[in-house]
């Protein structure tokens, strides 16, 4: 535990030192803070607050910036260390291979927390301190902020994958962006070509629900617009999940599982690489 | 530690080690052990194998076939922590992370060795990086990496020190220093294997070489028995009175080889067998011969035997 602590807190730094975080949080937190300031004027005499607007339009964006944030965090984690050769330093010091990829997940899941809890919350905070919003969506919005970091463990974990794959780090910068095209691009593109030429119906309610499995950044949207109600109504969807059988414990198990999947599967190819 | 490893069972031992990498054979049948205590100098051209040697006793890549052992154990992947704890590696080009400075770099690795951060800066001073520890590592010059190399591989009190070409990149004063560092700890019984090229700087060094030529191990030992396993001939320096150096030849008659003759100086060789004959014969000569020197074996006469000649 010491030893992940240790390569946690170097990633930590590096993070900070690189401006990586100041970046994120800026970016995270001018798009949180638009996104609601926008958002807020449509709301009218609707029952929905203004936070459950909020999250519906931060969740359908964070959908495509935070794998894009957590992937360029982590493509470089493996093969960077193997191309300047410091990889080789690391492992011949008292630390396991399992170690040195538990601390850099460590390390960069608390970048990536940071960026969100200050970016995304200190938004909402400037909001509500600002219009004097009611705090009845909170829940709502906190769920958000953590699924997006689950969102994010899975892309940083896929990014580990990629970069202990590859050999060069220009192939894991290409198949990272790859990655990211068919997860949160591609795979809904063909999903929704697939129901409108669908007019058969061959697609079931229980093919699509699992359909809405197998992409991680899916399942992220149903978990954030179906969980709350005040959500669902706002995004026009009320009821669409529990219709459709995914509950939100499921959801939840199922991006888990899309976190310690990539992992283990690094953990291997790591175990059997020979510097 | 943890395995049971006691001081009379070789630090390192390889038994029949050889590794491929595809069709291409880097390391063949190679067995050696080194018992502790032991500075073992590994030579050869680049390519001979020295450097995968070192990654298989350092457990970062796996042998094709025969057994590494390492304090005892195996020290292939997962198993190596406690080795690692008391082992210290320099490799062939060190590479940092270049954001980091000096200080936050050899910080980083202490904590990771367990070590407190007190011992860090003595070190940085002992590598002569005091002053330049607060700057990052990516503006130091290839010799100032090298010596936070050395400081990393310090680190801990570590039993066992694997230097890859330790000394490039280094000034003739740092490399002196560097020298001296290892015969202290030498003293301490510390165990070394350290490759290098510098022939001249290690001969004095060492307790025993290690010749690689393409993967093969063709020759080991202390720098006399390789002297006599390579049959080079002993080389002896007479001293005689001025002008007397052809008729002192002429006395000696055969058996040797004359390799100059100066008005006061002869510069002889023959057969290690044909030496004390030799010795007595000159001895035998009386006033005429007024100094008598046996020049000690070089490491490169034997090293450039052992490469360009057949496997003796």
């Amino acid at each position: 535990m010491k030893m992940l602590w240790i390569l946690a807190m170097k990633e930590l730094r590096d993070g900070f030192r690189n401006r990586w975080i100041a970046a994120a949080i800026i970016v995270l937190g001018i798009l949180a803070l638009t996104l609601s300031v926008l958002g807020s004027a449509p709301t009218g005499s609707v029952r929905v607050s203004e936070l459950d607007i909020s999250v519906v339009s931060l969740a359908s964006l964070s959908v495509y910036l935070i794998p894009l944030i957590a992937l360029m965090l982590s493509f470089d984690a493996m093969v960077g260390e193997f191309e300047r050769g410091t990889m080789m330093l690391l492992l011949t010091y008292p630390v396991t291979r399992w170690q040195i990829i538990m601390g850099k997940f460590l390390g960069h899941v608390l970048i990536l927390s940071i960026a969100i809890v200050v970016g995304y919350g200190g938004a909402v905070v400037i909001l509500t301190l600002v219009t004097g919003s009611s705090t009845e969506g909170w829940p709502a919005y906190v769920m958000m902020m953590v699924s997006s970091l689950v969102l994010g463990a899975v892309f940083i974990a896929l990014g580990y994958l990629v970069s202990v794959l590859v050999r060069e780090r220009a192939t894991a910068i290409g198949a990272a962006i790859g990655l990211w095209l068919v997860f949160v691009v591609l795979y809904d593109l063909l999903l929704f070509g697939a129901l409108t030429m669908d007019t058969d119906q061959l697609i079931g309610q229980q093919l699509f629900s699992m359909l809405m499995l197998v992409s991680p950044t899916d399942t992220y949207r149903v978990l954030n617009l179906s969980s709350f109600e005040g959500v669902s109504e706002a995004a026009g969807i009320a009821g669409v999940a529990s219709e459709a059988g995914l509950s939100g414990a499921l959801l939840v198990s199922v991006m888990l599982l899309w976190v310690i999947a990539p992992l283990m599967a690094t953990l291997l190819v790591f175990q059997r690489r020979e510097l | 530690m943890t395995a049971p490893y006691s001081t009379s069972q070789p630090v390192i031992s390889l038994d029949s080690v050889s590794k491929r990498y595809g069709s291409e054979t880097v390391v063949s049948a190679v067995d050696f052990k080194i018992q502790s205590g032991e500075c073992v100098v590994l030579v050869g051209h680049n390519g001979a194998g020295k450097t995968t040697l070192m990654k298989l006793i350092l457990g970062l890549t796996r042998p094709t076939s025969g057994n590494v052992n390492v304090f005892g154990s195996n020290p292939a992947f997962t198993n190596a922590v406690a080795q690692h704890k008391i082992l210290g590696y320099l490799p062939e080009s060190v590479a940092f992370y270049d954001a980091m400075t000096g200080r936050e770099v050899l910080a980083f690795y202490a904590r990771l060795k367990g070590v407190s951060h007190r011992g860090c800066e003595r070190l940085l001073e002992s590598v002569g990086l005091a002053d330049a520890a607060r700057r990052r590592v990516g503006t130091y010059s290839k010799g100032m990496r090298q010596r936070l190399g050395l400081a990393q591989a310090m680190l801990g009190n570590p039993q066992l020190l694997l230097l890859d070409e330790p000394t490039t990149g280094l000034d003739p004063g740092l490399r002196h220093q560097f020298y001296e560092l290892i015969d202290a700890l030498h003293k301490q019984g510390v165990t070394s294997l350290i490759s290098s090229h510098a022939l001249s700087e290690v001969e004095a060094r060492a307790n025993r070489f290690i010749i690689m030529k393409a993967g093969v191990m063709i020759a080991s030992g202390t720098l006399d028995e390789l002297y006599l396993q390579a049959a080079l001939p002993v080389r002896l320096e007479v001293s005689v009175t001025a002008g007397q150096a052809s008729s002192v030849i002429n006395r000696l008659g055969t058996g040797l080889t004359i390799d100059a003759i100066g008005n006061e100086k002869l510069h002889l060789s023959c057969f290690n067998g044909d030496k004390m004959p030799l010795i007595r014969r000159i001895s035998d000569l009386g006033d005429v011969v007024s100094d008598l020197q046996i020049l000690p074996p070089r490491l490169d006469e034997v090293y450039s035997h052992f490469m360009n000649g057949e496997r003796s």
